[in-house]
């Protein structure tokens, strides 16, 4: 049934600055302190009290809009957008409706098949957060709401897409790659689950090759990438089954609940709205000349594509390794600190998403908190390279690493795992085992080679896994290529 | 009609000297305040006990040497001024109770300074009035007839100078309510150019319009208050970093060959013959002091009162939308719910007037009107700001009546709200370009009221104003006249 149709989604995504302060005032925009705890005259909305633009603010926008290939508006404006609402102090939220920061930019994603997709990018602008109701939850407090405008005035980019994306995957993939890019840009922590991206979706579907838009629906303030796929899927579901009834769809705002994976309409009041948008006349308008942006374009950081391009290029990174790496800005962190320490960028790729994401995933740890600096993994592999240690005894290392947070070569000292690589002692030690293993030294000697393995491997045991492998190898072929003195 | 009344210069002098203290000073002025107010209802607060702390301190910073010209002078505020400790109505049954959590920029700066703050003054709600009728604590009367109005909205402020009872004021002007009720009380008015003085702290009618400015027994005195109170603050964004001239030093010189505009949009037939009269009398002043008068043309005037009534309704629908009951101010909650809150506590808490004005420029900004009013009014303010700029290319300066008549009787405009809207005829204009202007006595009416005259200055050109307005002075004595109704004796 659904596949009849075609499904037009478009998303707008609100971004939550991590500027120090507020967009309009000095206070703190710090998370989760004692309510109104952090507020002034401004974000009060006290009579008298007036907004005075935070420049990082305006940085952030425009790095944002470059990063999203943008247009900077030379002049934009804010607006104010009017409404009551207990968690709007000012009965307004200053915003900007005509003549936002960026206009017209995109980016691409990667959809079904490998291939890449461009989605628009309508617009991003500048806009201050509302506070949070708190609703009573004592004896004494419940039926009352209680106010807390820590969050009120904190800044905020909303970034609106054109109705570009066609299935929820799609959605996603643009989210993602957004979420990836604030994130690089300092601008976001990203938290989703504190609401600092935080997504609403219009969806609306229309008979394949039906050129017009069918009605939407808003889906509000989702804040998981799970859970957004799960709204517009079962959106899809609502709007099809609707017009296969005959039905139609109205345009309305829903809420989607996670827990029963149901959306409810927030129709009434809340619909009815006449925001009565003005430019805000406390604010003049925000003039930015080109100097300032080509200062901003040249501090950019870099951006994903163009690390998955070094990656690639440069440390001659797998290309599924290169990903891998460059999902999270802090592993990219992580892992460009250790190369710059250590030239075999392979073998940082590797323990990092080996060993090291293993470690960290037991732990729900993220890496911007793992014990293990890049400093001293480097350590590690700098040992393997010089034949300090073997590969195993390297792991070992490393989860003493862990637990102890001791430098490599400490170790490495104090645990005697330094490897041997005095022939003599080797050569006593393959001796041995040949000496116990006659079965097996004939077998191999009749062509089954394949038991050098266990022959190395009975070695590295004996060798409490200090016994240069390499070493090993080529003594222990030697010795059974060629029957001992006294062997019978 | 003595005229004993001192100047700010004239007393710093005696407090320098130590001929009398602030505190003599202030004493003095809580006692005819006290004695006064009832009759004339031009203070709304009277904080007693702050001015003899701030006299008292005063009294310290003169005997360190340290004093300004403004230390230890007694001064009063606009009820719209926020200074922090001191109830703040706005004129308002919904701000009643409000204690001011902070202080507003001018009234931080005139702290600096060591001035003496006596108290808050009556004004019409919100600052939307032309009589002062429009407070929610009855109308303030004028020291120069108590059955006429003061003028508004700054009513109490042009009252309390008129009458003594400060010796000077702050009042704010957003279409005239500076300069319209200095004209109505006898006294020297100046709405400076917008940018000039910080409106932070400043209850806000229309933003875009609004200005902070001194209102003053002299040119000198207003030269004087406008020093302390001017100049770029970076918490209001509109604020504009420029210099600060002295506006004291600027006052001295003839005004020999400065062109004086006269717009013939403003002289036509109509105007009330006593303010002709006075006008008239003004150019020849003007003329014998070497000035040259220049007829200029204002072609927009005519639309300035609609454009004003959409623009600054539009703001003010939006400004006044946080008394809502919810942090502050008055709050009627009958447990109906959040919606009733917000209607039954902004239906207790706001005049007639107030109302009227949020429906006005609620519907300028509704969809699908927001084209045809607000947005037309904006181009006609363009159109009217070029008129001036394009007039100030041929004159120094702009002369004008500052009301249609002198100040009319209680009562008598209250019931038609558009004909109390055409008292600010002269004066809209200047806050629509955005400029300065100044209103200062002129002459009487035959019942002896006072007439003022307006001087409308380029952006920014207050220095010249005020020397105009200070060479006038010095040839008549319209300005020290005392008003019969006189509280204070200083
Ligand atoms: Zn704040």
């Amino acid at each position: 049934m659904r596949d009849k149709y075609e499904v037009v989604i478009g998303l707008e995504v609100h971004v939550q600055m991590t500027t120090r302060t507020k967009i309009f005032c000095g206070c703190s925009t710090t998370f989760g302190n004692e309510p109104n705890s952090q507020t002034c005259p401004v974000c009060l909305g006290l009579p008298g009290a007036l907004p005075v633009l935070n420049k990082q603010v305006v940085e952030n926008a425009i790095m944002t809009g470059l990063a999203t290939n943008c247009k900077i508006a030379p002049r934009s404006l804010f607006a104010r957008k009017n409404y009551f609402y207990p968690d709007l102090p000012k009965g307004y939220q200053i915003s900007q409706f005509e003549l936002p920061i960026c206009e017209q930019g995109w980016l691409d994603i990667e959809v079904e098949g490998g291939k890449q997709k461009r989605i628009g990018i309508t617009r991003i602008h500048m806009e201050e957060d509302a506070g949070k109701l708190l609703h009573g939850d004592t004896p004494e407090s419940s039926g009352n709401s209680f106010v807390d405008l820590n969050r009120a005035c904190t800044p905020l980019l909303e970034v609106v897409s054109e109705p570009d994306m066609r299935s929820s995957d799609e959605a996603i993939a643009y989210l993602k790659k957004l979420h990836q890019i604030v994130i690089y840009l300092g601008v976001c922590d990203g938290n989703l689950e504190e609401g600092s991206f935080r997504c609403d979706a219009n969806v609306s579907i229309r008979p394949r090759g039906q050129k017009e838009l069918g009605t939407r629906a808003e889906l509000k303030n989702i804040n998981s990438f799970r859970f957004i796929k799960q709204a517009i899927e079962y959106e899809i579901d609502r709007q099809a089954e609707l017009l296969e009834d005959g039905g139609k769809v109205i345009q309305e705002t829903r809420l989607f609940d996670s827990n029963t994976g149901v959306s409810r309409s927030m129709r009434g009041k809340e619909e009815a709205h006449d925001y009565r948008y003005f430019p805000d006349p406390d604010l003049v308008p925000l003039v930015i000349d080109e100097t300032w942006i080509e200062a901003i374009r040249t501090e950019l950081p870099e951006l994903p594509e163009s690390k998955y391009r070094r990656y690639t290029e440069t440390f001659g990174l797998q290309a599924y390794d290169a990903s891998v790496l460059i999902a999270e800005k802090a592993v990219a962190e992580y892992f460009e600190a250790c190369v710059a320490l250590f030239d075999d960028a392979k073998s940082c790729a590797n323990w990092i998403m080996g060993e090291l994401s293993r470690r960290l995933n037991d732990n729900g740890l993220t890496i911007a908190h793992s014990p293990v600096t890049p400093e001293m993994l480097v350590g590690i592999l700098q040992r393997v390279a010089d034949n300090t240690i073997s590969g195993n005894i390297a792991k070992k290392v490393f989860e003493t690493m862990w637990q102890s947070g001791q430098e490599a070569d400490i170790i490495i000292e104090e645990q005697g795992l330094k490897q041997v690589t005095d022939s003599g002692a080797i050569e006593k030690i393959v001796d041995a085992v040949i000496a116990a293993n006659p079965e097996q030294v004939a077998d191999y000697r009749a062509g089954k080679e394949k038991l050098i393995g266990f022959f190395v491997g009975k070695v590295m045991q004996q060798s409490k896994g200090k016994a240069n492998p390499g070493m090993v190898n080529e003594l222990m072929k030697k010795k059974l290529a060629f029957p001992l003195y006294g062997e019978k | 009609m003595s005229s004993t009344s001192l100047t700010i210069r004239a007393l710093h002098d005696k407090l320098i000297s130590s001929e009398i203290t602030s505190r003599q000073l202030t004493e003095s002025f809580l006692q005819e305040i006290g004695a006064t107010n009832d009759a004339l209802n031009i203070y709304l607060t009277i904080c007693r006990d702050e001015a003899l702390a701030m006299a008292d301190a005063a009294d310290r910073r003169i005997e360190k040497g340290d004093a300004d010209i403004l230390t230890g002078i007694p001064l009063a505020l606009k009820d719209i001024f926020l200074s922090e400790g001191v109830r703040t109505t706005c004129g308002s049954q919904i701000l009643e109770n409000f204690i001011a959590p902070y202080d507003s920029t001018a009234v931080a700066r005139l702290k600096e300074r060591g001035a003496v703050l006596l108290g808050k003054l009556n004004m019409d709600e919100f600052a939307m009035g032309s009589s002062n009728e429009n407070s929610a604590f009855g109308a303030a009367r004028n020291p120069w007839d108590t059955s006429c109005v003061t003028g508004g909205s700054s009513g109490g402020s042009a009252a309390a100078v008129a009458a003594r009872m400060a010796m000077a004021t702050l009042g704010t002007d957003t279409g005239g309510s500076i300069r319209q009720p200095a004209s109505h009380c006898g006294v020297v008015g100046l709405k400076p150019t917008y940018g000039r003085v910080s409106r932070y702290g400043v209850i806000a009618y229309a933003s875009s319009l609004d200005q902070v400015g001194p209102m003053t027994r002299s040119v000198e005195d207003c030269a004087i208050m406008l020093g302390a109170i001017a100049g770029y603050d970076p918490l209001d964004s509109t604020s504009i970093d420029t210099l600060v001239p002295d506006y004291c030093a600027g006052l001295i010189g003839d005004i020999k060959g400065v062109r004086i505009g006269l717009p013939k949009e403003y002289f036509v037939d109509g105007l009330d013959p006593e303010v002709k009269r006075v006008i008239d009398a003004t150019i020849a002043t003007y003329t014998d002091l070497g000035a040259q008068m220049v007829e200029v043309s204002l072609p927009h005037t005519d639309y300035a009162v609609a454009c004003y009534y959409l623009i600054a309704t539009a703001e003010a629908s939006s400004n006044l939308a946080r008394y809502d009951g919810v942090r502050f101010g008055k709050r009627v909650d009958k447990g109906d719910g959040l919606i009733e809150m917000y209607r039954q506590s902004r239906a207790a808490g706001f005049g007639a007037e107030v109302k009227r004005r949020i429906m006005l420029g609620t519907y300028a900004l509704s969809s699908g009107y927001y084209d045809a009013y607000y947005l037309k009014a904006q181009k006609v303010r363009t159109l009217i700001r070029q008129d001036f700029l394009a007039a100030f290319e041929k004159v120094d300066v702009i002369l004008t009546p500052v009301a249609p008549t002198p100040a009319f009787p209680l009562g008598e405009k209250t019931n038609d709200p558009l004909q109390m809207y055409l008292s600010d005829i002269f004066t809209i204009p200047a806050n629509l370009a955005g400029t300065c202007a100044m209103s200062l006595p002129a002459g009487f009416s035959d019942a002896g009221l006072p007439i003022g005259q307006q001087l409308i200055g380029k952006p920014f050109a207050e220095a010249s104003l005020l020397k105009i307005g200070h060479a006038f002075e010095q040839v008549t004595d319209w300005h020290s006249r005392q008003a019969p109704n006189c509280g204070g004796t200083i």
